[in-house]
């Protein structure tokens, strides 16, 4: 079922919540709300479960609006950040209470729930926990029940809020693996919340990143990854080294050096430019082609990268990473004066982009 | 024997536990194990005759059948009292809040010539009660009203922090997988709540039973109609009949014994579902 | 942010989401049961006790307060309070280090025999006291041979007060320092400071708040006690009467308005009970939330 988010805006008392947020989701998507904490995430997945009713914008399920409509009644599943299991229930009992409680005419049968349940916990792969309480579960097992339970009632659209949040990392690693297989088999349209970067780029068909209530930009991990429309989404979702200088003629110019960023920028006094670590190359010095000058301070070595930090004349600190064995060929060491060459710069004025 | 099994850095403990055995054992245990003693000294027939005499058993019929009533009473709106303290707002929240507790500072006596005054039946209430026929003091109804208000506070300050415990999520979740607001309150709500309940149950039924001061100024205490089975120990005393006193005593006291061993193990089933998170 | 916003929005809007909010009417019929059991069952007592008592004017009230058997109850159920309070504050302390403190077998059976006067009618636990030093009690020859006096004389009065009011300190005390853990007092002891210092710098501290709160429901308890100090007290106007046991005298003579004069003294000190036992729990929520809020926004 298809999801479309139109015009949302939410306040609690004077806090901006959300800001007039508008989204598309077509059927069958696994979508990524990605954003720091505050940014209105979650408030949006629990304004389109129907937990929360935003202040003005509709939300269409399916093209039907149902934005007055109660949880009850949008057949949407949602996964709570902290479970939210009923905690004298066993796990068999969690996930039969949505088909218990169905009107009288619409309850299967005790066998039928059986059978539904079974089905399910096997789907989590869990079956052999129906008889334990939650509080005899792992994080992750509670996890899983908590999906097992969302999808019993068979909805439409699945709304998972921080799925991963409270799970150590290598659960959660494995987790958000699994999600994405299960995903794949039963297709259902699913909206998931998340602050990691990581976890929405890994999982995720597209990402919604938001900020302070607004959309940031929508697209695939790639696209936003590779091809930030702000500055915020380019800081965001990894780290980046900043160049404040002023865009003429096809080049970025920092100091008096200048950077060629492809004569398709607009002229402007106030730039900046955005270069993610791996995207330098590190030369020496006098080496032949224009660059910026650097002394590298510190060397960290990580596996086969070696994360390096570097000051520019101006006191500015660069972090870049490179491949250790480069680094050794080149025989570059800590106290080295380099000259950097970004091989990607993305320049922005303000909160544009500016055309590439 | 190690007492100390596992060491700890800090100092007192020899002292503190000693002083608390020694303290205990002077002021409870000593004192309440002379009930025992007298008991068993008196032998069996006569301990039959004083704790099967008609007039005890009545007041043991008023005692329990009123606590039990108070208690169920008690439940009923002390849940309620909870939960509109817990999530609604409304004027005079503050008080209430703060006055549920009276029943446990307002000493008892107070409390029972003032129940006993309004409730009588040229009393602010009890004047209007009277032509419906309804007469609440000095007999077996005021017993029970008496009950109901030194009971309240048990049930309301057990189920209160508990409801407060109750994530708004797990409500959601069941609104979510489709529960009407009924639904969620009795397959959700109220079996969360339900070992805070029975153990406020339990607690006011307890007290209640034991209760003297707010019952006798308002029960009229009528023989073999309105008289709890605290008084008749206290009738007894008066009477220098300590033997039969002790006799009603300890079996009022082995009760007390079992509700408070039925206590301790509700409140370990709380402790066992609320404290684990889920 | 987002903790900031949900303390300000404390804890009453979490209930007001769409999907956990119940229709107005039903609301309202819950307030309105609350409202009218609190008004019948709770206002209308306190609210009698002070109409009676002025009801023959202020003249009549001060007369009762100030006459000489009056004063004398009061003073007695001073001196009572005075004497079990401080005993029961040393043992409650005392028992709350041991048990919350340091591990050992049998702790929930001590706990549980702690609690025992509680569920002992008050009744009989001034009854036991007659079977302990009555004429024919164990010790009861013992002291009337030495010409010493406990029942029907004040020291019983005060032996049955101390176990009424026993486990009140105690049972504030010892959740309140389990849950605290000994973390601090540990790391204390590390840097050198001596039991007492501990005690007095590390633990007190700590649990001020509990203590302060055990100690005004025991002096409730201790200053309003009336089964149990009726049983030993032997009703001597003058000598052995608490003020409980006077209003029931006053009372039982049709002296109603002297019997609420005295009367209303209780009822003040259970409001004042009720007032500061409203105050400590806010003072230690505050400190509970402040303490978290920090721990948030680190």
């Amino acid at each position: 079922m298809s999801i479309a988010i139109r015009n949302i805006s939410k306040h609690f008392g004077a806090f901006h919540a959300l800001d007039d947020v508008s989204i598309d989701i077509p059927s069958g998507e696994l979508v990524a709300l990605l954003g720091p904490s505050g940014c209105g995430k979650t408030t949006l997945l629990r304004i389109i479960a129907g937990l929360e009713f935003a202040d003005s914008g509709r939300i269409l399920l399916e093209g039907d609006d149902a934005s007055e409509r109660h949880v009850r009644e949008r057949n949407v599943g949602f996964v709570f950040q902290h479970y939210a299991l009923f905690r004298h229930m066993t796990v068999f009992e969690n996930v039969a209470f949505g088909l218990r409680v169905k009107p009288r005419k619409y309850r299967p049968n005790e066998n039928e729930i059986r059978k539904r349940v079974s089905r399910l916990l096997e789907l989590v792969q869990l079956g052999w926990l129906a008889d334990r309480y939650p509080s005899q579960l792992s994080g992750g097992q509670r996890q899983r029940i908590a999906l097992a339970r969302a999808l019993a009632v068979e909805p439409k659209v699945l709304l998972l809020d921080e799925p991963f949040g409270a799970l150590d990392a290598k659960v959660r690693k494995e987790l958000r693996r699994w999600l994405r297989q299960l995903h794949d088999e039963i297709h259902v349209t699913s909206v998931f919340v998340t602050h990691d970067q990581e976890e929405a780029l890994e999982v995720s068909d597209s990402i919604v990143v938001m900020n302070k209530g607004r959309v940031e930009q929508i697209g695939s991990p790639d696209q936003v990854y590779d091809h930030p429309a702000t500055p915020f989404v380019a800081s965001f979702l990894g780290s980046v080294n900043l160049f404040h200088g002023r865009v003429e003629d096809g080049h970025l110019h920092v100091g008096e050096h200048a950077l060629a960023v492809g004569a398709g920028h607009v002229a402007t006094d106030q730039a900046v430019g955005f270069v993610r670590p791996h995207e330098f190359d590190l030369l020496p010095a006098n080496a032949p082609g224009t660059g910026l000058p650097g002394k590298i301070l510190r060397i960290i070595a990580i596996g086969p990268l070696a994360q390096v930090e570097l000051a520019r004349p101006n006191g500015e600190l660069l972090e870049v990473a490179i491949l250790r064995d480069t680094l050794s060929v080149l025989g570059l060491r800590e106290g080295d004066e380099v000259s950097l060459r970004p091989r990607n710069i993305r320049v922005f004025q303000n909160n544009e982009r500016l055309a590439a | 024997m190690a007492i100390r099994k596992r060491f700890s850095p800090l100092p007192g403990f020899g002292l503190s536990l000693g002083y608390t055995i020694f303290y205990l054992a002077l002021i409870v245990l000593i004192p309440l194990s002379a009930v025992g003693a007298k008991t068993i000294g008196m032998g069996w027939e006569a301990f039959w005759a004083a704790v099967s005499n008609p007039r005890v058993v009545a007041s043991y019929e008023l005692s329990f059948g009123a606590s039990l009533l108070a208690a169920a009473v008690n439940v009923v709106f002390g849940l309620i009292f909870a939960w509109v303290l817990v999530r609604y707002r409304f004027p005079g929240k503050g008080l209430v809040d703060a006055l549920v507790d009276l029943p446990f500072a307002l000493p008892t006596a107070v409390a029972g010539i003032a129940l006993a005054t309004i409730y009588a039946e040229n009393g602010p209430i009890g004047s209007l009660l009277k032509p419906y026929g309804i007469e609440v003091a000095y007999n077996p109804n005021g017993v029970l009203l008496a009950l109901i208000f030194i009971g309240l506070p048990f049930v309301v300050r057990t189920v209160q922090p508990v409801l407060a415990d109750l994530e708004k999520e797990v409500e959601e979740a069941a609104a979510g997988l489709g529960a009407s607001r009924w639904q969620t309150f009795v397959k959700v709500i109220l079996p969360h709540v339900l070992p805070a309940l029975l153990t406020g149950f339990a607690m006011a039924f307890a007290r209640a039973v034991g209760e003297y001061g707010s019952v006798i100024f308002i029960a009229g205490n009528v023989p073999m109609v309105s008289e709890i089975t605290p008084l008749m120990i206290i009738t007894k005393l008066e009477q220098y009949d300590y033997a039969g006193a002790t006799a009603v005593a300890s079996v009022m006291l082995i009760f007390s014994f079992i509700l408070l061993l039925i206590i301790n193990g509700l409140q370990g089933w709380m402790q066992n579902r609320y404290s684990k998170g889920a | 942010m987002s903790a900031t916003i949900a303390l300000q929005h404390g804890s009453l809007e979490r209930y007001e989401t769409p999907s956990t909010r119940e229709p107005q009417w039903i609301k309202v019929l819950l307030i309105g049961i609350a409202l009218t059991f609190f008004t019948v069952f709770l206002l209308f007592p306190l609210v009698a006790v002070f109409v009676e008592a002025f009801r023959k004017g202020w003249g009549t009230y001060l007369a009762a307060l100030s006459s000489h058997d009056a004063l004398a109850a009061i003073r007695l159920t001073l001196l009572t309070a005075a004497i079990a309070v401080p005993l029961n504050l040393f043992f409650g302390i005392s028992a709350a280090w041991a048990i919350a403190k340091f591990e050992f077998p049998g702790k929930r059976l001590l706990i549980t025999l702690i609690d025992l006067p509680f569920s002992v009618s008050p009744v009989i636990s001034g009854l036991i006291y007659v079977l302990l030093f009555g004429a024919q009690g164990w010790f009861g020859e013992w002291f009337a041979a030495h010409d010493i006096k406990i029942l029907f004389a004040v020291p019983g009065i005060v032996l049955a007060t101390i176990f009424v009011t026993f486990p009140f300190v105690a049972r504030e005390l010892i959740p309140l320092m389990e849950a605290q853990g000994s973390e601090e007092e540990e790391a204390a002891v590390v840097l050198g400071a001596s039991g007492w210092q501990v005690f007095w710098h590390t633990t007190l501290p700590n649990i001020k708040w509990g203590l302060l709160y055990g100690v005004i429901l025991c002096n409730a308890r201790a200053m309003g006690e009336f089964g149990a100090v009726s049983v030993v007290s032997g009703h001597i106007r003058g000598m052995t009467n608490t003020m409980p046991l006077h209003v029931e005298i006053l009372y039982n003579e049709y002296n109603y308005a002297a019997a609420f004069a005295v009367a209303s003294l209780l009822a003040l000190l259970a409001i004042v009970t009720l007032g500061l036992k409203t105050l400590v729990e806010r003072q230690s929520h505050k400190q509970k939330t402040e303490s978290l809020a920090l721990e948030n926004a680190s």
